[in-house]
């Protein structure tokens, strides 16, 4: 028998009903928002629960919503694999964009230490407990969270670029 | 020697008498830097899959005196960059021109090493020229094996009219002062 999505909601609200949002099907992947307090124990349960049984964490990765009110700017997206039941899904997490900051994933999955490394590096989201939270892809000397939608993709030291050859501008001034 | 087909450099222009030859001593330096080149390729992306096709066979870059293809930097001459060169690259890049042995030179080919290209972002650098001086760029994108081995011919030719004391010119020394280099 296989794991109904019905089976996955009715657990999950069985055990943390308050902090447990927008249960619904997004093309073929089930997806849910959780509070952000209550991540880490959410994903522990689906990890270890013995029907459940969420035991590889897929991806972690950060996302802006610059345009969302204050306490929804940052969002955490964590995709769980059930490898029993070939079940996949996805939850979010929303946090604060003023401070984002959240608990570690790293004691429920190791493999969380690089990836929250990354939404650090490409986010300037703080994950609380992390045994080394620094850059991974970027240099070190960077001062800015490029993936943040107030830092330009651009590079500023460019200068063979003419506006006028990419259509950009009329005149150059 | 007169029935052998074997292609062999012109000597530089000098005194030719019975038994005697002779000519600047910059252009004999000129001729043997020029014709030994040892390349070192620093090769990050599809530039550096063309410069492969230039040293196989069909190009074969060994015709101008590159056969040994140097993959130490204490022994290599010419520091031939190829593709994307990131940010976090950099200081790699400085590092291993740093430990070239003078005279050394550099070719820039394709837009990414030249300019960075289309990656007009964040995380490449604009140019490896912002971190290391460039004696010849080869524009493409990336460019024919032919275009590789025009840069090269061009640098040969550079390298022929050099000074032996170029490199202990005030010029020179300033430019490497304005990277930085010691």
């Amino acid at each position: 028998m296989s794991l109904e999505t019905t089976q996955i909601q009715d657990k999950l609200l069985e055990t943390f009903g308050e902090s447990m949002f927008h249960f619904n099907q997004e093309k073929d992947i089930f997806s849910f928002e959780v509070a952000a307090d209550k991540i880490t124990a959410v994903i522990l349960f689906l990890k270890n629960d013995p029907v459940l049984s969420f035991h590889f964490l897929t991806d972690l990765c950060g996302v802006h919503y610059p345009d969302n009110v204050l306490e929804r700017q940052f969002a955490i997206v964590y995709h769980l694999h059930n490898w029993y039941e070939n079940k996949r899904i996805k939850i979010k997490v929303f946090i604060n964009g003023e401070t984002p900051e959240i608990k570690s994933l790293t004691t429920v999955f190791p493999s969380a230490n690089w990836m929250e490394r990354e939404a650090y590096d490409f986010y300037g989201i703080n994950f609380i407990g992390h045994p080394q939270l620094k850059r991974i892809l970027n240099m070190d000397e960077m001062v800015s969270f490029p993936m943040r939608k107030e830092f330009p993709l651009e590079d500023g030291g460019r200068t063979d670029k003419d506006d006028r050859f990419f259509g950009r501008k009329q005149s150059n001034s | 020697m007169s029935d052998s087909n074997i292609k062999m450099v012109a000597p530089p222009e000098g005194v030719v008498g019975e038994g005697f030859f002779a000519t600047k001593l910059n252009d004999v330096v000129g001729l043997a830097r020029a014709n030994s080149l040892w390349p070192l390729p620093f090769a990050t992306s599809c530039c550096g899959i063309e410069f492969m096709a230039t040293m196989a066979s069909h190009y074969d870059l060994a015709r101008f005196g590159m056969e040994r293809v140097s993959f130490s930097p204490r022994q290599a001459d010419m520091l031939l960059v190829m593709g994307t060169i990131s940010k976090k690259m950099g200081p790699i890049l400085r590092q291993v021109y740093e430990q070239m042995a003078e005279p050394r030179w550099v070719i820039a080919v394709g837009a990414c090493a030249s300019s960075g290209g289309v990656f007009d972002t964040y995380s490449v650098l604009q140019g490896i020229d912002k971190v290391i001086p460039v004696d010849v760029y080869v524009p493409g994108c990336p460019p024919r094996p032919e275009q590789i081995v025009d840069g090269v011919m061009r640098l040969q030719e550079l390298v022929k009219s050099e000074s032996v004391r170029r490199r202990s010119s005030p010029e020179y020394q300033e430019l490497l002062a304005s990277y930085n280099i010691k």
